[in-house]
């Protein structure tokens, strides 16, 4: 029987950096299912929210709460960062980390490297340097080796930014597809397109606090703040 | 001027002939450093990292004490070994005294904290790359200090190497501690100070850079072997 991580309960977390809120108070639960994006200005708190769910942060106020004990919750999870950290070593060594960091057996560890690395198109790659990669290979490669551990949850930061067309439709494939196999996704981002294609409930951020949280076709056809309707409207928040 | 092309003839015919005493104290101060690089590398190189990574409270003081004892006048860690391991000091029943086991230890003392320092700074800029990931994947500190010592293997090698270079360099130690004794605790910087001593300067010059040729030699060898400075590879 295998325990759900899921729902996850946040609470009157509040997180203070050097006197200032970055975010809070805010109080939420995600649910076992959905493609959770988190829309909102560039400092509205999307990526310190992301952290104080995954645990990266220090709470100053409030609590997280997973409904698994901490190891397990713990590696249910991953995090696909904006920036792709690529550990110095080669493609293939990147994909195998995460997996044998878990002392998962080696025949196990190669089998799904080499089915991940057909998945982003890869392969021929596998034994040169990550650092050598393109930025959209980067990413496809850090998304990979988060979904390699098959997590229950998936945190991404913008994957997207700083991405061309093809690479973004290449991103957004594999997410869906996750998204499908019964991943959990909580993604942020500020392009509204991309919100649009692939949002099952939308989180809007400003300011630190959670402005509105709805399934997605509620938010795009009746924003009810007015801070929602300017952004999804293309004006500049302030 | 003719000391020192009388040094350099001196230094070529005492290779080439393969003189027997040469050869002892060369050998002798290749044991004596690398033992005690193998030796400070195992203590220096996790601790560094660990240093590193490790977040606690008195770790600013921590990495200044450090950073200080890089500066640590051989001599004086000559003296203190000494008298730790005299026969009326507390390590004195182990008979270490004017051994090669006495030079180790001095010198490991003496790059331990250089070896640490280097490391620590390097791996400083590592685990800043590194952190989200490491965190985010949930590793337990050893996995983390393996991986950092890993990926950086090649800043820690500088590490290592400036190590090496202070050791095989060193004389006011091993002097004090290993006592220059032929054929027991002789090693080229000791020699050259005594051959000097004694106005010997063509012999101490052809000892000289015998040294010199053995500290680039090392170094060679193992940028060789860790195939550094090469495309592609870190």
């Amino acid at each position: 029987m295998v325990t759900s991580v899921l729902p996850v309960q946040m609470r009157n977390v509040c997180i203070r950096k050097r006197g200032k809120t970055l975010l809070g108070p805010v109080s939420l639960t995600l649910g076992p299912t959905g493609f959770t994006i988190v829309l909102g200005p560039n400092g509205a708190g999307k990526t310190t929210l992301l952290k104080a769910l995954h645990g990266l942060e220090r709470l100053s106020e409030g609590t997280v709460e997973w409904s698994a004990p901490g190891d397990v919750s713990r590696t249910k999870q991953a995090y696909v960062f904006q920036h792709p950290v690529m550990l110095r070593r080669s493609v293939r060594a990147n994909l195998a980390y995460p997996l044998e960091t878990l002392r998962v057996p080696k025949g196990e560890v190669d089998a799904a490297v080499t089915s991940w690395a057909g998945r982003i198109g890869l392969t021929d790659a596998l034994d040169r340097p990550a650092a050598g990669l393109s930025g959209g290979e980067k990413q496809k490669l850090a998304l990979a080796r988060a979904l390699i551990r098959t997590p229950e949850v998936l945190f991404l930061d913008e994957p997207c930014s700083n991405l061309d067309g093809r690479s973004v439709k290449e991103i957004e494939a594999l997410l869906l597809a996750a998204h499908r196999a019964g991943t959990r996704l909580v993604m942020a981002t500020h392009d509204l397109g991309q919100a649009r294609r692939l949002a099952t409930d939308i989180l809007f951020l400003f300011k630190g606090s959670i402005h509105e949280a709805a399934p997605a076709p509620v938010v795009f056809d009746a924003p009810q703040t007015s801070e929602l309707k300017s952004f999804l409207n293309g004006d500049i928040l302030e | 001027m003719n000391d020192i092309w009388a040094g350099l003839s001196s230094a070529f015919w005492l290779v080439v002939t393969g003189d027997p005493d040469l050869i002892e104290i060369t050998l002798r101060s290749l044991q004596v450093s690398l033992t005690a690089l193998v030796i400070a590398s195992a203590i220096a190189l996790p601790f560094g990292t660990w240093l590193a990574i490790r977040r606690f409270r008195f770790r600013r003081t921590a990495i200044a004490v450090l950073n200080a004892m890089m500066g640590l006048p051989p001599v004086v860690v000559g003296l203190i070994v000494y008298l730790l391991l005299s026969r009326s000091g507390p390590f004195g029943v182990f008979g270490l005294l004017f051994t090669p086991s006495a030079m180790i230890i001095a010198q490991v003392i003496i790059i331990t904290p250089l070896i640490a320092s280097i490391t620590h700074q390097a791996m400083r800029d590592l685990w800043a790359e590194y952190h989200d990931l490491l965190i985010s994947l949930n590793t337990t500190p050893r996995q983390r200090i393996l991986t950092l010592i890993l990926d950086g293997r090649r800043a820690l090698l500088t590490a290592a190497l400036a190590g090496f270079g202070r050791a095989i360099g060193e004389v006011g130690a091993i002097m004090i501690v290993g006592g220059n004794i032929d054929h027991a605790t002789r090693v080229l910087t000791t020699a050259i100070a005594l051959e000097t001593g004694k106005g010997d300067f063509a012999l101490a010059l052809g000892l000289g850079f015998v040294l010199i040729a053995l500290a680039l030699g090392v170094n060679l060898i193992i940028h060789a072997l860790s195939r550094t400075e090469r495309e592609g590879r870190w």
